[in-house]
């Protein structure tokens, strides 16, 4: 792999203890996967925020990293944390799990990094551009930046995008080159698609199915970037899928070499067969939608849905703070907390410790979430469309 | 069997072996090592210590840090082999100095195997 002088000075260790071993990260991983070069990252999005996902052992690499002096080169956002950065004491998050959590975010905001706590990066203010190079971790998020976007990244682990912050570079490999962005399996969708959920089950049926490979969907008429979103997330979470096509819909799908690929059908059938597949459970304790982390646009249906009516039992939306803010302004986080909701901004289901705030069964219209709770939040799912879930709680 | 140099080192252990691609961030608790992944084919068995052999890695990009948490913990698997290692178990691996190899034909490794993993010399040797 070909290294640039100044390169070579920081694998050296002229730039530091912290550069070198970060940039040998990279080098090593260039090595691995026949990168000719490194390449400069415009973007970079950090995953391992909450300290129920890294525990002690990440806080202190990354306390370690931070108390040296490193500082990341370029726009560096984070994923959730573990709790609402401003509002945890109000909805019930325990006090020790807060101070460890601050703990983390401190040492990312000496490294220089944008304290969001976002999974949806690209709806909060860090979003690249076409075939822009990035170095993304969160699975939804990358496969968002490259599916519909049409940036370019790999699925980068949350310590190889923190390197390729500090250092402003990444290895030139894998989905930064144009032959391997070809798809390699068809999905043929006759299924009518309406509401996220049943976007999120597709998701999570194909990626099952094919794993790591790159689909090329037909047959999807229309998907807003909220059901794509939602696609995405459920097929990065059931199986490894970083970039997918839609005929008529995503930016390389028209320039993409589409022959002889195999091809797998999914039909009204196959939809029921995840949907039931993900439910588990009967009755929520308590719904959460926004994962990934809700737009404007599903916090303005959710407030729709609620104006004037009064629940039982608990419906959260998370979001980015950000999109908080403007929910505020708009009056819908009024009309959500009168009915008894809660906007919870900075974390969401999967990475919060709701298992210890007393919730068995969590509703949720997400195919990743459903994917993830049971193992690790050790909950009952109910996976169904927002309008079952939240007249389920009335 | 040779392959490819991930992460070096040698070791030898008894293989634990998944036809299913695994996720470690939800498939593996930290602290105890054992894969919780619910319907996971190895859901309720521990990584301990053991030559851990799946096809590819899946889902979360907190994995490396599974992986890294693991190691510090005590209880990460002694050898990882892989049909194909991705970036998120690579990174993993590395940090933790954990040996990996991959480009290994996995499907003549079986449970209970005595495995030798060279990952100096990518090898995998079934005793």
């Amino acid at each position: 792999m070909y290294l640039t002088k100044e390169e070579e000075k920081i694998l050296d260790g002229e730039k530091g203890e912290v550069m070198q071993r970060m940039f040998r990260l990279l080098v090593r991983l260039g090595e691995i996967y026949g990168a000719d070069k490194m390449i400069p990252v415009k973007s970079v999005q950090v995953a391992g925020v909450s300290y129920k996902s890294i525990e002690d052992p990440g806080t202190e690499f990354l306390e370690d990293i931070a108390s040296k002096g490193a500082k990341v080169k370029v726009l560096t956002y984070l994923n959730p944390a573990g709790m609402d950065l401003e509002d945890w004491e109000k909805l019930g998050f325990p006090k020790d799990f807060a101070k460890k959590q601050l703990r983390i975010m401190d040492a990312f905001k000496r490294m220089g990094i944008i304290v969001t706590a976002t999974c949806t990066p690209y709806l909060a203010g860090n979003l690249p551009r076409f075939r822009e190079h990035i170095a993304w971790s969160e699975s939804s998020a990358i496969s968002f930046a490259n599916s519909v976007i049409g940036a370019r990244t790999n699925r980068e682990g949350g310590p190889s995008a923190l390197a390729a912050a500090l250092c402003g570079v990444t290895p030139n490999y894998g989905l930064h080159l144009w032959e391997k962005r070809q798809p390699s399996v068809k999905v043929n969708v006759s299924a009518n698609l309406k509401f996220c959920s049943d976007f999120g089950a597709l998701g999570y049926y194909v990626g099952k199915q094919i794993k790591n490979k790159i689909p090329y969907f037909t047959g999807i008429k229309d998907a807003d970037t909220d059901q794509l979103k939602a696609l995405g997330a459920a097929m990065a979470a059931s199986g490894a899928v970083a970039l997918y096509h839609v005929e008529g819909l995503t930016p390389e799908a028209d320039l993409v070499e589409k022959k002889n690929l195999e091809t797998i059908s999914v039909g009204e059938k196959e939809i029921k067969e995840a949907y039931n597949k993900l439910n588990t459970g009967k009755k929520p304790d308590i719904v959460i939608l926004g994962c990934p982390h809700a737009s404007l646009r599903e916090i303005s249906l959710l407030a729709e849905k609620l104006e004037g009516k009064r629940l039982k039992k608990p419906v959260w939306i998370c979001t980015s703070r950000m999109v908080k803010e403007v929910a505020d302004r708009m009056g819908y986080n009024e009309i959500i907390a009168k009915a008894g909701g809660s906007i919870v901004a900075d974390t969401c289901m999967v990475v919060s410790p709701i298992e210890d705030m007393g919730y068995k069964t969590t509703g949720v219209n997400s195919g990743k979430a459903a994917n993830y709770l049971p193992g690790f939040c050790k909950q009952e799912v109910v996976f169904a469309n927002i309008d079952d879930l939240v007249e389920g709680q009335l | 069997m040779k392959g490819r140099t991930i992460s070096p080192g040698k070791v030898e252990g008894e293989a634990i072996v998944s036809k299913e691609p695994l996720g470690f961030y939800g498939g593996i608790n930290i602290k105890t090592g054992i894969v919780i992944e619910k319907g996971h084919p190895l859901e309720g068995k521990s990584v301990k210590n053991k030559i851990l052999v799946f096809p590819c890695g899946k889902g979360s990009t907190v994995g490396s840090y599974v992986i890294y948490g693991l190691k510090k913990n005590n209880v990460a698997p002694a050898g990882i082999i892989n049909k194909e290692t991705e970036t998120i178990v690579a990174t993993g691996v590395i940090l933790a100095g954990i040996p990996c190899v991959d480009k290994i034909d996995i499907e003549k490794i079986k449970t209970g195997d005595r495995v030798k993993l060279d990952a100096d010399n990518a090898t995998v040797e079934i005793k």
